[in-house]
């Protein structure tokens, strides 16, 4: 090792026999003088492994944004079903708007917009992007059909051509819309959980279901507060039972995952976020169940729901970018299941080998 | 089924999986030797000058002789430099040893004579002493022997390591990129079609290995807003010739050729440290049965991989796919039953 002046500014280093009784009682092994945080792990200069995704903020709120509108094609497709017509209307207009503005958001933040259309240059199944664009786009189509044909009622002469065909196309409209919703609310939960962020990996058995209930109490968050009470009835109970699957789904998944890796769930900002989003959530939801039939209630608690899916993407967004910004995530988890899997008798499939 | 099986996970040949069919070459690759690595980072260097990497920040990063960081967009070949005291040295050569000790043919105890160590070939010594860059290989053996029965180690090594994209046998980037501008070649190598890419950022966060990554767009750097990353050099390829990386390196650290001949030269490289004592050599994506079906970057190692910055025990993420895709499937019928449920009840 070279000396300069400015070795003198270091504190003392420990002999090789202090360092040695550190480590075996269990201390940390590094250098004091590194410029290295506070580790356990090995890792170079406390620098990431993994990359996080160059996404911005414009991606929690196409998540949002997405199951908002797949929430909202289910309602209005409910609502056309059992003749409920403001469910129908408000769910139509909703899912449209909603899908336009994600996939605007989705667009924007591509490195090149002007190549957004190149998501069509092929059907990829390995890509939960490629799925997804294409769940996208006829979702997005089914919704602006519906939007057609709820704009067809209204003519005033519903004789017409025009209008009778759009009185055909209202079935398949009805159809398209719930058939493609589902898929909608659900793929973006696969699109965080097939990458190498940890906490996002790991998460993949239940994020689903936390995405699609959230996508449900959202969508009936909405419809609270466009819907008048006489209507409102199939809005309050999906919003609790959306609230709840949500919640549950959470409570299951954090408990599912391992420790280390769910960590960024209940720390820092994204902590935060799901923490609050958790109070707007359930508050949402017994607003809904006990006080929906009051114009006012159901509107905030409305309002509620709809923030608390909001705060559950950006939480889950939040969380999955923090665990791949630090290695520990990354090596610790990792590590164990290697030894793991060498306690039980495995050694043949570790990427490291004597030979 | 024999085909789809190993299509997400597994060993397979990626240039037949792709489909290339009579265009196919043999799968080209790197074997990085870091136990000859001087840290000159000419590699660097070449790699920029071939590929006209723009500049991405000329930055003192207080991490021994490494300012360049990590690999990035802008960075295809990355040097690490590690500075290790005796105590980490022993470790690494006591997890080397345990490495060697899981089932593996075992290479010479510490402290028997070199003569005694085992090789295919025999006669260990004179098989191999024409393949030892370490030059007076009596005086290395020497050396190793008193250090290990003397009990010394030096007090200090510098580590250096020159890092690259591993070209998985399952690429991450490859399988999520929606656009298609992520392709196989007929060398089995992964490849950015920087026309086609449309930046989503998607490869970014599916390799395992935080190689790939979206070039900030400046408005007047090249490829800016797309995902940019190693290419093997495929132009060079296509006319014969050695990476730039390759081709400039001074020691031979990086070597280049086809796949199969850089795993056969690493295994030979290894069991040569091992027989001459330096038990925390380990080879590092030489094994087609790991979580990426093996690299086309393979690499020798004196620590664990995680001391380089590279991942202990990494996983293509798509290998979970058709559970995932069960899994949301099963979350898309609750969404459908609780609206059904939901509307089924009174309209009020």
């Amino acid at each position: 090792m070279t000396t300069n002046p400015l070795d003198a500014d270091r504190p003392p280093e420990p002999s090789r026999a202090e360092r040695r009784r550190q480590r075996q009682a269990g201390g940390r092994r590094r250098d004091e003088a590194m410029m290295v945080p506070d580790v356990e792990f090995e890792s170079y200069y406390g620098r990431n492994i993994v990359k996080a995704p160059p996404w911005s903020h414009d991606i929690p709120a196409y998540l949002f944004l997405g199951g908002l509108a797949a929430g909202s094609g289910l309602i209005g497709a409910g609502g056309a079903a059992r003749n409920l017509p403001a469910l129908r209307r408000g769910g139509r207009i909703a899912a449209l708007i909603a899908v336009a503005l994600g996939g605007g958001a989705l667009a924007k933040d591509l490195g090149r917009p002007e190549r957004a259309l190149n998501m069509m240059r092929t059907v990829k199944l390995t890509s939960p992007m490629s799925v997804g664009s294409w769940i996208l786009t006829a979702f997005g189509g089914f919704a602006g059909l519906s939007v057609l044909t709820e704009a067809g009622r209204s003519l005033p002469n519903q004789r017409s051509l025009l209008a009778r065909t759009l009185r055909v196309a209202d079935p398949p409209a009805v159809i398209g819309s719930a058939l493609f919703s589902a898929p909608l609310a659900a793929y973006t939960a696969v699109l965080l959980s097939d990458t190498a962020a940890p906490t996002w990996h790991d998460s993949y058995r239940e994020l689903p279901f936390v995405f699609v209930g959230s996508a449900n109490a959202a969508a009936a968050g909405l419809a609270l507060v466009t819907t008048p009470t006489d209507q409102n009835g199939p809005a309050r109970r999906l919003a609790a039972v959306g609230a709840a699957v949500e919640l549950g789904a959470f409570e299951q998944m954090r408990r599912s995952m391992d420790p280390l890796v769910a960590e960024p769930l209940h720390e820092g900002r994204a902590g935060q976020l799901l923490k609050l989003s958790k109070v707007l959530t359930a508050g949402g939801a017994l607003g809904a169940a006990l006080l929906g039939r009051n114009r006012a209630a159901a509107a905030v608690s409305g309002l509620a729901l709809m923030a608390g899916s909001a705060l559950t993407r950006f939480g889950v967004f939040e969380a999955g970018m923090a665990s791949a910004k630090d290695p520990k995530y990354t090596v610790q988890p990792q590590r164990e299941r290697l030894e793991r899997r060498r306690a039980n008798g495995v050694t043949d499939d570790s990427i490291t080998t004597a030979r | 089924m024999g085909f789809w099986q190993h299509q997400l996970a597994g060993p397979t040949d990626p240039i037949a999986d792709a489909a290339w069919e009579e265009e196919s070459e043999p799968r080209k690759g790197f074997f990085t030797d870091t136990s000859i690595c001087i840290g000159c980072k000419a590699c660097e260097v070449a790699c920029k000058e071939w590929n006209a990497i723009p500049e991405d920040g000329l930055n003192l990063l207080g991490s021994s002789y490494d300012n360049t960081g990590a690999l990035g967009a802008s960075t295809w070949r990355h040097v690490a430099f590690i500075e290790q005291t005796s105590d980490r040295i022993e470790t690494a050569r006591e997890s080397g040893r345990k490495l060697v000790d899981l089932g593996m043919p075992a290479v010479r105890p510490i402290g028997s004579a070199p003569s005694s160590s085992p090789s295919p070939n025999g006669d260990g010594a004179a098989a191999l002493a024409g393949v030892d860059p370490l030059g007076d290989r009596a005086a290395a053996v020497a050396q190793a022997n008193t250090a290990a029965a003397t009990g010394t180690i030096p007090d200090f090594r510098w580590l250096m390591s020159s890092d690259v994209c591993k070209h998985c046998t399952h690429a991450g980037c490859l399988d999520v990129c929606p656009t298609g501008a992520l392709f196989r070649t007929e060398f089995g190598t992964v490849v950015v079609q920087d026309d086609v890419c449309n930046g989503c950022g998607y490869c970014v966060s599916a390799c395992p290995f935080g190689v790939i990554e979206r070039r900030p767009d400046s408005g007047t750097v090249k490829n800016g807003g797309v995902a940019q990353k190693c290419t093997l050099c495929y132009d060079r390829l296509g006319e014969d010739q050695t990476p730039a990386c390759a081709q400039a390196c001074p020691t031979t650290s990086i070597k280049f050729g086809d796949l199969d001949e850089m795993r056969a030269s690493a295994q030979e490289r290894v069991e040569t440290l091992h027989a001459n004592g330096f038990s925390e050599a380990r080879l590092y994506g030489a094994n087609a049965k790991d979580g990426v079906g093996g690299t086309g970057s393979v690499f020798l190692l004196l620590d664990e991989p995680e001391v380089y910055g590279l991942p202990p025990d990494p996983r293509v993420p798509t290998a979970d796919l058709p559970d995932m895709f069960r899994k949301a499937g099963m979350a898309g019928l609750a969404m459908l039953a609780m609206a059904a449920a939901s509307f089924l009840g009174r309209r009020r």
